[in-house]
């Protein structure tokens, strides 16, 4: 697949500016959608299409959007621009150089959904992103393609940019609504969904911003076509957010199921100044860890979970044979402690142990125990939460503690931290 | 002296209320302009937010603490915060942030003395390919080296 559909600027200058996006035969496919074609139709070529929730669990959007109930007329759609897991950076691409590919998305997304008002809650740092979003709806108001009765066809849209101000849970879909109400990004119990019960006590459908740009594409081309790329369970272009140490990191537009070696060896140039492959998360710091005997595996839903990972965000971090194994899941213990909303007793708690107990294998001061104590928080932190974020930080706990057992033992008989990770760290950076 | 919006920023919010069905929404905007527009959340813009909201100022402090981007004392000029984060660290972001505290002469959480600094360690900011990174007000200054840190401290500090 060498021609890029959701990284289409990296081929057309200057694609974030709506003539620029026209001329590319921007906006037709919602011109023609809203001419020609009935919403239900469009739910059932998404669904047909096979496309998956590229935010991170994979759900199926055509089914999704099919959940909102009939008889309720109001319904926001919300889109989920807070990209904050760490090693994921593609909705940012889009956001700040493709504003009208997730705009005319957006129509046709509300559309099928017979909605007219979405808001686009963009995470509060992405200052530049919400600028240019903002100027883009102004475009495209201005333009016809979005506000009140679009192309004559007595469709509205109102689209409204909210922004966040730093707090990760306000990625988790029912801490955005909590967050986009105006409260603390408190996650809710479900049931109910949003899209039964969501924002301002509407049907509410929430979608990433990278699922949401695969529409336009799917109906412009049809879900025949979606369905040719990639593996049939989970189709479609994807974005591949590679950091770390490899040559070349950065956003790769590649088909669904790319191999995760091949991502790190052909695409990023393998890894830099010699050095052996150590580990590899590969759906951001949520994610089990693998080993790099473990890397042979195509990156879809459902092949990493049966690797015994996930996709998730699909941020794929890479480190070398320096690497301190140790100081990585104490980086990662201390964000998930920072950014437990702390609702929960296990979460808010547990989170707190894995970051103590990582300070002090890492520092010095841990118990013999304390290798043993790491498993035992995270696995009680496990499946009692109101959202997935206590997973999300007992999961590579678990990963990097049976995967790299000898190096955590080591930091306990060492009293501390054996080769002064950070150096290790900053050498490689320089290699 | 009361705080009050500048005639454009009262018009500004006239327009964010529009945003919403519920006027409570309004908050995290309001407090984005207020925040331009005072430097900071004192307790007295709070208040002033709370009664613009018409919600109490202890809901609208709570809501305020609840998110890092709302400054609740005041800060330097300049806010300058380093990705720390994974992919970050692994190519060198604690370089950038000592040599950000030895050229500024402060750690992190505080302010300069002729208040033109102040410095913190932020969490992935997305910008994992491009590190070390960090955010200075509202912009990235992305594959940084020291070289290249000293050079933009710099420029800020002559500005
Ligand atoms: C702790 C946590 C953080 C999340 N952060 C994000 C995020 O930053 N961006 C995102 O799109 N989804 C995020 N999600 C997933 C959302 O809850 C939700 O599943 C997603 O927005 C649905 O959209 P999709 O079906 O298009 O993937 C997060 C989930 C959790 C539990
Ligand atoms: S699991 Fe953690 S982040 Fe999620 S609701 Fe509970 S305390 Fe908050
Ligand atoms: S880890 Fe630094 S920007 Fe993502």
């Amino acid at each position: 697949m060498s021609e890029k559909i959701l990284l289409r600027h990296e081929d057309v200058a200057n694609l974030r500016e709506l003539d620029v996006y026209v001329s590319d035969g921007g906006y037709a496919t919602a011109l023609r959608v809203l001419k020609e074609r009935e919403p239900e139709d469009i739910i059932e070529e998404v669904k047909a299409s096979g496309l998956r929730g590229r935010g991170g669990a994979g759900f199926p959007t055509g089914m999704k959007w099919g959940f909102l109930p009939k008889d309720n007329p109001l319904r926001y759609l919300c889109v989920n621009a807070d990209e904050s897991e760490p090693g994921t950076f593609k909705d940012r691409q889009i956001l700040e150089h493709n504003p009208h590919l997730l705009l005319e998305s957006m129509v046709l997304a509300a559309y099928a959904i017979k909605c007219h008002k979405a808001y686009i809650y963009i995470r509060g740092e992405f200052a530049q992103g919400a600028k240019i979003l903002e100027e883009a709806v102004r475009e495209a108001v201005a333009g016809g393609h979005l506000g009140e009765d679009i192309y004559g066809t007595g469709f509205d849209l109102d689209v409204v940019v909210h922004r966040g101000a730093g707090a990760y849970i306000c990625g988790e879909e029912t801490g955005l609504i909590e967050s986009l109400e105006g409260k603390r990004a408190y996650p809710r119990v479900k049931p109910p969904f949003p899209a039964v019960y969501g924002v301002f006590g509407a049907p509410t459908i929430v979608n990433n911003v990278e699922t949401l740009c695969c529409v336009r594409p799917i109906l412009e081309r049809g879900a025949q076509w979606f369905k040719t790329i990639g593996p049939e369970k989970s189709p479609g272009p994807k974005l591949y957010c590679v950091s770390g140490h490899v040559e070349r990191p950065g956003v790769y537009e590649l088909p669904m199921g790319t191999n995760l070696r091949e991502l790190i060896y052909d695409h990023c140039g393998g890894i830099p100044g010699g050095k052996k492959l150590k580990a590899v998360i590969p759906g951001g710091s949520s994610v089990p860890i693998f080993t790099a005997d473990e890397i042979d595996v195509n990156m879809d839903f459902d092949s990493i979970a049966a690797a015994g990972s996930l996709l998730g965000s699909c941020g794929t971090i890479v480190m070398n044979e320096d690497t301190c194994m140790v100081r990585a899941l104490r980086i990662i213990a201390r964000f998930y402690r920072h950014e437990s909303c702390g609702q929960c007793t296990p979460c808010r708690e547990g989170t707190g142990w894995l970051e103590r107990l990582m300070i002090g294998l890492e520092d010095g001061g841990a118990n013999d125990r304390d290798v043993d104590l790491l498993m035992q928080v995270a696995d009680n932190m496990m499946g009692n939460t109101v959202c997935v974020l206590a997973d999300a930080a007992a999961m590579p706990t678990k990963s990097f503690v049976t995967k790299f057992r000898s190096e955590f033992e080591e930091h306990l008989q060492h009293g501390g931290c054996p080769q002064r990770s950070a150096e290790a760290m900053r050498a490689s950076a320089h290699a | 002296m009361a705080v009050e919006f500048s005639k454009e920023s009262k018009a500004h919010f006239e327009e964010i209320l529009t945003r919403y069905p519920k006027k409570r929404a309004a908050i995290m905007p309001t407090l984005w302009l207020a925040q331009k527009d005072f430097g900071y959340l004192s307790h007295e813009v709070l208040a002033y937010v709370a009664e613009l909201i018409e919600e109490s100022p202890a809901f609208v402090a709570s809501v305020a603490s609840f998110y890092t981007m709302y400054y609740k004392k005041p800060m330097g000029r300049h806010h300058v915060q380093v990705c720390t984060n994974l992919s970050c660290a692994l190519v060198g972001s604690d370089n950038i942030v000592n040599c950000i505290k030895e050229k500024l002469g402060i750690g992190l959480g505080e302010t300069t003395p002729d208040g033109k600094f102040s410095l913190d360690e932020v969490e992935c900011l997305a910008s994992c390919g491009t590190g070390p990174m960090m955010q200075i007000d509202d912009d990235y200054w992305e594959g940084l080296t020291t070289e290249k840190t000293l050079e933009i401290l710099e420029k800020l500090a002559a500005g």
